[in-house]
């Protein structure tokens, strides 16, 4: 046979159902059926869990030589010689046998079930079943449903017990708190009593569920299964890019769920992600432009709206006196638009899309980046320098956990306070903060370990630093903002130390906000240009296709908002963003804020801060417009247009090419197809992304594409074999491996481009992609033995726009608490969940006390954008760190 | 009454010792949360799992798999009639009849005065001696209605201290010498366990 003339190397010969099949060494004979299109029915395997052989479903018949036998498919790999039959009699008998069984107690409610119509049970016992039972008892009846949490409901009655949600729970997520109890005749699955199932990844059990014991509070009876439409599209909750489907009905979105991508998500997603589906729904949504008259807003028409937002653009007294802040929340083709408009016409590089949270965009374009498969590498080690991304990158986390605990990867944690992920590592040191740089440079061998530094003991040093340094290879960096109360240039400092010691380390960003990574890479950062290039090598590249350009690098939104303070701001844009929450500082923006002249708004709904604006635009959300997005690994993929934006709102680009066209310069979009055609064929490092996007790329498309080939102007005779250019450079010819090889180019275009090449040698006029601007280490502020250091980090859920316009996820962030180690509470004289004054020198907040042994001492840890007790009040951007004094509340 | 008392934390750590891993301690633990209160708490469960290290979902997994861990309140005696086919034919369920005469209760229930439950149990491994029954696990052989109705009112006035209250296993407590323990060692750990290297012998 064909197949079995190419063998594998480790390859197996089986035969299934008389097709001999090769199969991979240890691959499960389940697995080798389906490859070669045979179904076995199955409900308790699942591809990304290990397998228990719970349910019986997939049992076959199987000869390894001692005769056929009944065997249970998922839990046998392949032998040589195996020959299994799969639709035998005997094996047919079993599949009766097996779901007559599983249907003596499972309730025949199929009709009111919302998993009815894509419930395995129901598919198999229709495809497989025998028809009709014998049973003739009363089947069981338990109280139905019970919730497990406050977002997953359980009907104990139509459980299988097939452990998919258990194990789950445990082997998947890490928190087993849902356990088969009454085990024996009563067996069933439970909580323990009072202790729900509160873990991020609970609506997982959902999706997993083969019947429909475990529900969904936010999709139960909102639909039918045959009545949705459904397309894939991309998580846009956090920045790493978990492939979803988004079902409709009736032009709502009625639920997401995760689909399986190798490079991302392994079909996993966090409760925050699933269940924002509820975010596109909200009754929040701006449906029309809002304008000021008087003290309010007020409905207009979008002729006047547009009218006055480009009026208050097109009047600012000079290009620096306009300010934009935000855009990560867009799509990438609405973030090129914008970068196009403020950058490319009317000049003004006073643009931002992080809000003073995140890292510097040299940082994040110009580090050496890794994949998420780099970073989860079988055997590597990985150095954790950022946020818990438990909290703020869960499927980060999910994918992190699974390499610690299967792939035998090592973890060595530099944060200011443990994580969720902790528990996990093979070190985890917490440094005074403020002073994390001292402690990443004696992890590296930059400095001697002879004594305690920033507050972490030899002992524990010496520990982390044998962990990290038992890696032959390369280490790679997760690299973010631990605490928004430490200065963003101790992080650059401690990534400067690693490249310095260790340069062939590669780095994956820690960066939150969904498509921050695709705004910085469409520009929406001072001293940038669309494709990873600065505004200084860029503009000569740019110069064709845009009007105009920045005469000098602008300021970030720190920048903007001092300046706005201080009366230099006419203009100030808030593309989604919504600094009076957001900024670290919550004085300087509120300052920023009441000091620009006009502020101008594009956004999905009001939040607290476009509440204050003069024009606000109603925007297209998630959803409701086609696009693509960058995840934080620079993995491009796309984003589905399922149902109708509310009212007459509208996506982002056209809104840019309205307000362009009324300042006289037509931006050249019609459609979003225009725009990405504009980015693959100027952005540099997002050339012939269309043409990718084009060929199908389930997996995304990780950028830059290896080479692209752009016919050079003068001459048409490059030669293309297969993927393979060969082209002339100084004289020489070189070969060149293309991912993608674009044979015409835009009219637009032509002759701008010769050849582009992330080989140097072969780069043509491309600008270079921007490099990563190492610092001198830091030095921090000697230590005040009275205060404490504040470290103010994020939760999942908090009180932002996304999470609190959801209405099931919006209860569940905690509120503001500041955590101390236990054994501050005699010095302080205050008392676990006593409340306590935090005072800082310019604000003091009333918060409730929480005694945390991950806590060290000396520091006081606070959650950001939580109700009652703003850390952003207490933080000053003036400061490499906050100091804090804790006073008890009389 | 609730979380482990302190005496008892002390005696679970040492429990714990005894074994290569600390989740293997589970089922003596939840003994000796039964001997303190006679039955589990949902307290004393959860404190188990903090002290072995898994959830208090996985410990009443386990305990409620076994019909000896009692998860309601249960009186100081315990009282199983064995109703299985030798005692049947012996009298076992005319015992039981009786007992629910003498005590007032059905199978499963409690006196008011909180000092008996009554069970009804498959084989109790004592045909021999049919019909026979176990108080706190303790066995009666051959009881007649009268000898049912003598252990109730020894039992009500204290006469048989050989019984200890419901939970309590063995009255001796047995204590494994420090340098004998298991202790608690990683899977990885392949150093020989201390009982095979106080012996003198190798791990191949």
């Amino acid at each position: 046979m064909a197949e079995s003339e190419v063998t594998p190397v480790d390859g197996v010969a089986v035969e299934i159902n008389g097709v001999e099949v090769i199969a991979r060494k240890g691959e499960l004979l389940i697995d080798a059926a389906e490859r070669i299109g045979t179904y076995i029915p199955r409900f308790c395997y699942h591809e990304r869990m290990n397998p228990v052989g719970m349910c019986r479903m997939c049992l076959v018949e199987v000869d390894t030589g001692r005769g056929p036998a009944l065997q249970p498919s998922c839990m046998i790999e392949c032998t040589p010689g195996m020959k299994a039959d799969t639709e035998s009699a005997v094996t047919k008998k079993a599949q009766d046998g097996i779901l007559e069984f599983l249907l003596a107690n499972h309730p025949l409610d199929c009709p009111v079930c919302d998993k009815g119509g894509e419930c395995p049970l129901q598919d198999q016992t229709m495809a497989y079943g025998p028809g009709e039972s014998r049973f003739v008892e009363e089947k069981r009846h338990k109280e139905k449903p019970i919730p497990i949490s406050d977002l997953v409901l359980l009907d104990r009655e139509r459980c299988i017990l097939c452990d998919r949600c258990t194990r789950f729970a445990k082997e998947v997520a890490g928190d087993p708190l849902i356990h088969f109890i009454h085990r024996g005749n009563n067996t069933e699955v439970n909580t323990f009593p009072d202790e729900p199932f509160a873990s991020y990844f609970s609506g997982n059990t959902v999706q997993i569920c083969p019947v429909g014991a475990l529900t969904a509070s936010t999709y139960r009876f909102k639909a039918r299964p045959w009545d949705l439409e459904t397309t894939e599209s991309t998580c846009q909750t956090c920045s790493v890019g978990c492939r979803i489907s988004i079902d409709s009905s009736r032009d709502q979105v009625q639920r997401f769920a995760g689909v399986d991508i190798d490079p991302v998500n392994w079909g996993w997603l966090c409760d925050k992600g699933r269940f924002s589906s509820e975010v596109v729904t909200s009754d929040e949504r701006l449906a029309e432009p809002l304008v000021r008259d008087g003290s309010g807003l007020v409905s207009a028409k979008w002729s006047d709206a547009l009218g006055r937002f480009a009026n208050a653009l097109g009047n600012a007294s000079s290009a620096q006196s306009i300010g934009v802040i935000g855009g990560s929340r867009l799509t990438n083709e609405d973030a090129y638009a914008w970068s196009k408009l403020f950058k490319g016409v009317l000049a003004t590089d006073n643009v931002d899309a992080q809000l003073g949270d995140g890292l510097p965009a040299h940082v994040v374009l110009g580090l050496p980046s890794a994949t998420i498969d780099e970073v989860c590498a079988p055997g590597g080690t990985v150095l954790l320098l950022g946020p818990d991304v438990k909290e703020e990158l869960p499927v980060l986390f999910l994918r992190l956990r699974h390499a610690v605990v299967e792939d035998r990867v090592t973890i060595v944690e530099v944060s200011p306070r443990s994580s969720g992920i902790s528990s996990l590592t093979a070190a985890s040191v917490h440094p005074r903060p403020g002073e994390t740089a001292d402690v990443v440079a004696a992890l590296m061998g930059l400095a001697a370990i002879d004594r305690e530094i920033a507050g972490v003991s030899a002992e524990e040093l010496e520990k982390a630093r044998a962990a990290l340094s038992a890696s032959a290879g390369p280490i790679t960096v997760v690299l973010g903002r631990a605490s928004l109360a430490e200065s963003a240039s101790i992080t650059v400092a401690a990534a400067s130390a690693i490249l310095n010691a260790r340069p062939d380390t590669t780095f994956l960003s820690a960066l939150r906000r969904s498509n921050v990574r695709g705004a910085l890479d469409m520009g929406l950062a001072p001293g940038l240009l669309p494709g990873r290039v600065t505004l200084e090598d860029g503009a000569e590249w740019y110069a064709e296709v845009w009007p105009t350009m920045p005469s000098a690098t602008g300021l970030d939104t720190e920048g903007i908002l001092r300046a706005a303070a201080d009366g230099r701001i006419d203009v100030l844009v808030l593309l989604g963003a919504d600094p009076l929450s957001d900024f670290p500082d919550a004085d300087l923006a509120e300052r920023g804020l009441t000091g620009a002249r006009t502020v101008l708004a594009v956004d999905t709904a009001l939040n607290s801060s476009s509440k204050r604006a003069d024009v606000v635009l109603a925007a297209a959300g998630f959803a409701e417009k086609s696009g693509t997005t960058t995840n934080i690994e620079g993995r491009v993929s796309t984003l589905s247009h399922r149902v109708t934006p509310p009212g007459t709102s509208r996506a982002d680009w056209m809104l840019a090419a309205e307000v362009s066209s009324r300042l006289g310069t037509d931006l050249g979009f019609e459609s979003f197809g225009d725009v990405l055609a504009e980015i693959s064929a100027v952005a540099p490092a997002y050339l012939a992304l269309d043409q990718a996007i084009a060929e199908g790329s389930p997996d995304g498309i990780l950028l830059p594409l290896d080479v692209v080939v752009i016919i050079d102007e003068e001459d048409d005779d490059i030669v293309i074999i297969d993927e393979t250019v060969t082209v002339s450079e100084d004289g020489a010819e070189v070969d060149v491996t293309a991912d993608v090889v674009v044979e015409e180019t835009d009219d637009d275009v032509e002759g701008l481009i010769e050849i582009i090449s992330d080989d140097s040698d072969v780069a043509g006029s491309m600008p270079p992609f921007v490099q990563f601007m190492p610092i001198e280490a830091v030095v921090s502020p000697p230590v005040d033995s009275y205060g404490f250091r504040l470290v103010a980090s994020r939760k999942l859920y908090d009180q932002g726009t996304l999470v609190q316009s959801a209405p099931s996820l919006a209860p569940l962030a905690a509120g503001s608490i500041v955590s101390l180690n236990p054994w501050e509470f005699d010095r302080l004289g205050v008392a676990s969940g006593g409340r306590a004054i935090v005072r800082t020198a310019k604000a003091s907040v009333n918060v409730t006390v929480q005694s945390d042994p991950g806590v060290p001492r000396g520091v006081a840890a606070m959650i950001v954008n939580q109700a009652d007790g703003r850390v952003s009040d207490l933080v000053s951007t003036d400061e490499l760190v906050a100091e804090v004094r804790i006073e008890t509340a009389s | 009454m609730a979380r482990l008392s302190n005496d008892n934390v002390e005696l679970a750590r040492e429990i714990i010792g005894n074994y290569p891993r600390p989740k293997s301690a589970l089922i003596p633990l939840l003994h000796l949360a039964q001997e303190q209160d006679g039955h589990l708490t949902d307290e004393a469960m959860a404190h188990i799992g903090e002290l072995v290290g898994v959830s208090s979902a996985e410990v009443l997994g386990t305990a409620s798999f076994y019909e000896m861990f009692k998860m309601e309140p249960v009186g100081r005696y315990m009282v199983n009639i064995c109703t299985n086919i030798s005692c049947q034919l012996r009298g076992g369920e005319e015992l039981l009849a009786h007992a629910e005469k003498t005590l007032g209760i059905r199978p499963g229930q409690t006196t008011s005065d909180g000092l008996f439950t009554l069970e009804d149990v498959e084989c109790i491994a004592a045909c021999t001696e049919a019909p026979c029954l176990q108080v706190n696990y303790r066995y009666e052989h051959r009881i007649s209605n009268e000898g049912f109705d003598q252990l109730v009112n020894d039992l009500r006035a204290g006469r048989r201290s050989d019984i200890p209250s419901h939970g309590v296993l063995a009255e001796v407590r047995q204590h494994i010498p420090e340098d004998r323990r298991a202790g608690v060692v990683t899977p990885e750990d392949k150093t020989a366990p201390v009982w095979v290297a106080a012996a003198g012998e190798g791990v191949k």
